[in-house]
């Protein structure tokens, strides 16, 4: 399937949409209105649950933050709803803000469950303001004006909601192609993976959690204006549980999930409500939660995933075009050869009485391959962290490009140059190679959410995509760019790794035991490209554990054993080093 | 506030937290060795309130249908997954364990109803009505997605939490119940007057949680509750079923549940969707305790009972705002607090 077909699909979609309101009964338009309503919150969390991998229970509380706000602006006070818009938003995002600064920091299940926290407080909050009505709510809301038009019938206000949940949506899915969205995607990956990156892990998850709560907020208006009453209770957990239902039920990784999610389960609602009392009389109301409580519990034993990814197994794959000629990014000045680039300067560093790594001085110069090599237990990856910004440095100095870096964020470090690989790999396998390796283009971009969400970021866009396609070309995985990273074997993962390094445009590349794992083959075509990439003049430190690999590979060689350095030289001489022998082998006596 | 009233307050938020710290040691329990959090505990709790007020009427309790259904619907998912996997050879045991096990309890209760004069034979069948519960519901529920994470458990957790407010206002009924105290003695300290009710909380929640203990470090099975809780793959290599720790686990958990619902029935009037809140905020008394101690889950119980009492004299409307409020600061120190690598939430 091309574009253009995606184009014409979704363009008959939008017009069926539009003639939706003259083809069916009046209750069906309502029915659709309120999926619309609902469907806004879903794209919400569509992003920063199913993407974000943030689950938030919380969304029915922004909901009512935004409900309340533009009744109380409207029908307490009496101006217009627009102006109840505009403060709905405000308040809301800056509720949103405010609570993703504290809570965002949260590990794991902790941030979901300060979600039902915050999410509770502030429901109760509603009914105990009497402003707000207490828990009676508010009546007669005006309906939404127009110019001198009053939505208020089911039918005007159709075409409001539905033309804002199609605009959402096209951002949505423009942001998700930008370089937030890249980022965005990457959060799954975990932190060490998403700040190696350069990637301020943190503030796109705020952007994420405010951009659900204003999608929560422009839900909430419309809610207010088009039901014109509110109490409390539709902004409950019980509903902040439903939108997320909407959004894992409809696919929670992708926003066209969200709407599909929130029809589904809106439908399915009302189908209980219409067809339970038939099956069984008397019991309704509590049946209806248990019925649809249970499908949910089968549907997330049977499908985590949702629907969309279901079905789209079985759509055609999208076609993508390769990009023209583009302006290339620009590149940085490699450090002249033999520039000392990074100066590690009695290092030390402890874990409560453990010494892990115990003053420690070397140097890497520019243009060469140093291997730092050791036994279990020597320190190698501690000093892999401390150089990193993984871990603290606890005493010493680490200098790299003439910058002091000890104490600065990993998300600094890389951004300064210092572009890394992992020992367990870590890719995103569920993007493409070419997507992968634009995520170590991060730093290089600077097209922001609303330029993203507008497409106005595609000329820098297009040059990242020829560079992410010229490093891959240069690990030799140039065959097939759009196949999913999850889909290569372990050694075409580790050269992803490497070219999603290269993207950053480093001065130093350090590679975390790159031929563990491999093959025979595998590991001489990784040497060749190391090689090749030093006499392009790219310095590498190499962390490895296989001595054949290092010995054919590197120029020099620092030995570490039990957190201190051994010794520093040649191959050649490192073999021969008795110390070295007997730090490996055991002393010969 | 004056000292009597701060006294006052403290005895009530005592044995409300008391409550709470049994619900918290049981959602523990149940984390460690499933790594379910099990918001419906709150459920049980309240289910056994209502079961054991039917008891004190003569009525039959709805819980007896509630086990029935489930002790069928969780028989026909184990014969399900042992006829997909070929391995019905373990039909009759599966039928012996999810059907005929539940549905005898059921029975017992059933035909012991009209001869339980007493208060505690009473209350000993109502916790023998709820035990079966929640493993039934571990059985049907998270059984098949036992692998999945901790997220996606969750969300099941919180919809099923749904699902039993749903079918305890089908099976009990939408009157709230207050079951008779459980002993007139009253007595003071200081001239602070301390009701028998909240001495016997207090007293059943370190009996309840000095049994655990011992059962911890003392029996071959606590021993191995605790080696599932800390490493699974290491417990199974070892030959510990984690599934059937699970149901052991699941358990004992219930016991803790029934038992403080027993308890908070004669102070508080319990409704079929009470549960929510008692669980929520015993969960709050977990999250103090890292959802890992059991010491630090229950003084965090005590802690929101304290909380909770205070709060609702200052201000009774807000007391829920003020409690969930708490949690977050309390949530972000022991996210930083706990040293653990950040979990990495793979698709």
């Amino acid at each position: 399937m091309t574009l253009a077909r995606l184009r014409l699909a979704a363009l008959v979609a939008v017009l069926c949409l539009a003639a939706a309101p003259f083809l069916v009964s009046s209750f069906s338009v309502t029915l659709l209105n309120y999926i619309g309503v609902y469907a806004l919150v879903a794209i919400g969390l569509a992003l920063l649950t199913g993407i974000g991998g943030i689950i938030s229970f919380g969304q029915a509380a922004f909901v009512g933050i935004a409900a309340y706000s533009s009744a109380w602006v409207s029908a307490v006070s009496g101006y217009s709803p627009w102006l109840g818009l505009c403060l709905a938003v405000v308040l809301t995002c800056s509720v949103a803000a405010f609570l993703g600064l504290i809570t965002l920091r949260l590990r794991g299940h902790f941030l979901s469950l300060s979600t039902i926290a915050w999410g509770l407080a502030i429901y109760f909050l509603f009914g105990n303001i009497p402003t707000l009505g207490n828990f009676n709510g508010i009546a007669a809301i005006p309906p939404i004006p127009i110019g001198s038009l009053k939505l208020s019938g089911s039918a005007q206000i159709y075409y409001l909601i539905w033309a804002i949940v199609v605009v959402c949506l096209v951002l949505s899915y423009n942001l998700l192609n930008s370089r937030m969205g890249r980022a965005l995607r990457a959060l799954r990956g975990g932190k060490i993976l998403v700040e190696s990156l350069g990637i301020n892990a943190f503030r796109v998850k705020l952007a994420a959690f405010v951009i659900a709560a204003f999608l929560a907020s422009l839900s909430g208006w419309l809610y207010a204006h088009l039901s014109t009453f509110i109490s409390p209770s539709p902004f409950g957990a019980e509903m902040g549980i439903e939108y997320l239902m909407m959004a894992m039920v409809g696919g929670s990784g992708s926003p066209i999930g969200g709407v599909l999610g929130a029809a589904l389960v809106t439908l399915l609602k009302n189908g209980i409500q219409d067809y339970l009392p038939l099956i069984t009389k008397g019991a309704s109301g509590e049946l209806e939660i248990v019925v649809f409580s249970t499908l949910f519990i089968l549907f997330l034993q049977r499908a985590p995933r949702g629907i969309v990814p279901f079905v789209a197994r079985f759509m055609p794959q999208l076609r993508h075009v390769a990009p023209g000629t583009i302006a290339k990014l620009p590149v940085r000045a490699q450090p002249a050869p033999g520039y000392p680039l990074l100066i590690v300067q009695d290092v030390e560093r402890r874990f409560g009485g453990l010494i892990a790594v115990n003053h420690v001085s070397f140097e890497v110069n520019a243009g060469e391959i140093l291997g730092l090599i050791g036994p279990n237990g020597a320190g190698k990856s501690t000093m892999f962290n401390l150089l990193t910004g993984a871990l603290r440095v606890g005493q010493g100095q680490i200098t790299f490009a003439g910058q002091g870096i000890c104490g600065q964020s990993q998300s600094h470090i890389a951004r300064a140059g210092i572009a890394r690989t992992f020992q367990h790999v870590k890719l995103r396998p569920r993007m493409t190679l070419l997507d992968n390796v634009l995520l170590g283009a991060h730093p290089r971009l600077h097209a922001g959410l609303l330029r993203g969400a507008l497409r106005l970021d595609r000329v820098e866009e297009a040059s990242a995509h020829a560079e992410a396609l010229r490093q891959l070309a240069r690990v030799g995985l140039s065959d097939d760019p759009f196949m999913l990273a999850g889909n290569l074997p372990l050694g075409k993962q580790r050269l992803l790794e490497i070219a999603r390094a290269l993207a950053a445009d480093p001065l130093l590349l350090v590679l975390d035991e790159p031929a563990a794992g491999l093959r025979r083959q595998e590991k001489l075509r990784m040497a060749e490209l190391l090689i090749a990439l030093r006499d392009e003049h790219l310095t590498i430190l190499l962390v490895e554990h296989d001595m054949e690999f290092v010995m054919g590979l590197v120029d020099r060689i620092v030995v570490m054993d039990f957190g201190s350095k051994l010794c520093e030289d040649a191959p050649a001489a490192i073999r021969a080093d008795p110390r070295v022998q007997e730090a490996y082998l055991g002393s010969i006596a | 506030m004056d000292g009597t009233i701060a006294g006052f307050l403290a005895v009530d938020g005592i044995a409300t937290g008391a409550i709470y710290a049994l619900v918290a040691i049981g959602t523990v329990l149940i984390f460690t060795v499933t790594r379910v959090i099990f918001i419906p505990f709150g459920d049980i709790a309240a289910f056994t309130a209502l079961t054991l007020a039917a008891i004190d009427s003569k009525k039959m309790p709805g819980t007896l249908g509630l086990v029935a259904a489930l002790a069928i619907l969780a028989f026909l998912t184990e014969a399900g997954s042992l006829a997909r996997t070929r391995r019905l050879r373990q039909l009759p045991r599966a039928a012996l364990i999810y059907l005929l096990l539940p549905l005898a309890v059921v029975g017992a209760v059933w035909a012991a109803i009209p001869f339980a004069a007493y208060e505690p034979v009473r209350i000993l069948l109502a916790l023998a009505l709820i035990m079966p519960i929640a493993p039934l519901l571990d059985r049907i529920v998270f059984r098949p997605i036992a692998s999945g994470s901790v997220l996606l458990l969750l969300v099941v957790a919180v919809a099923l939490h749904f699902a039993l407010v749903g079918l305890g206002l089908i099976f009990f009924g939408p009157e709230g119940v207050r079951t008779e105290p459980l002993t007139s003695f009253a007595t003071d300290i200081a001239g602070i007057p301390i009701p028998g009710q909240s001495l016997l909380i207090v007293l059943a929640a370190i009996a309840f949680s000095l049994l655990l203990f011992l059962f911890f470090d003392f029996t071959v099975m606590g021993k191995s509750l605790r080696a599932t809780a800390v490493n699974r793959t290491g417990a199974r290599l070892m030959g510990i079923r984690p599934a059937r720790s699970g149901t052991i686990a699941y358990l004992l958990g219930s016991v803790m549940a029934g038992v403080s619902g027993v308890l908070i029935a004669p102070v508080n009037t319990i409704f079929y969707d009470s549960g929510f809140l008692i669980g929520l905020k015993a969960f709050v008394g977990a999250i103090v305790g890292g959802l890992i101690s059991y010491p630090g889950s229950a003084i965090g119980a005590l802690f929101v009972g304290l909380l909770e009492s205070f709060a609702s004299f200052q201000d009774s409307a807000l007391k829920d705002v003020i409690v969930f409020a708490t949690l977050i600061p309390i949530l972000l120190w022991r996210s930083f607090a706990s040293k653990q690598i950040d979990e990495e939430v793979e698709e």
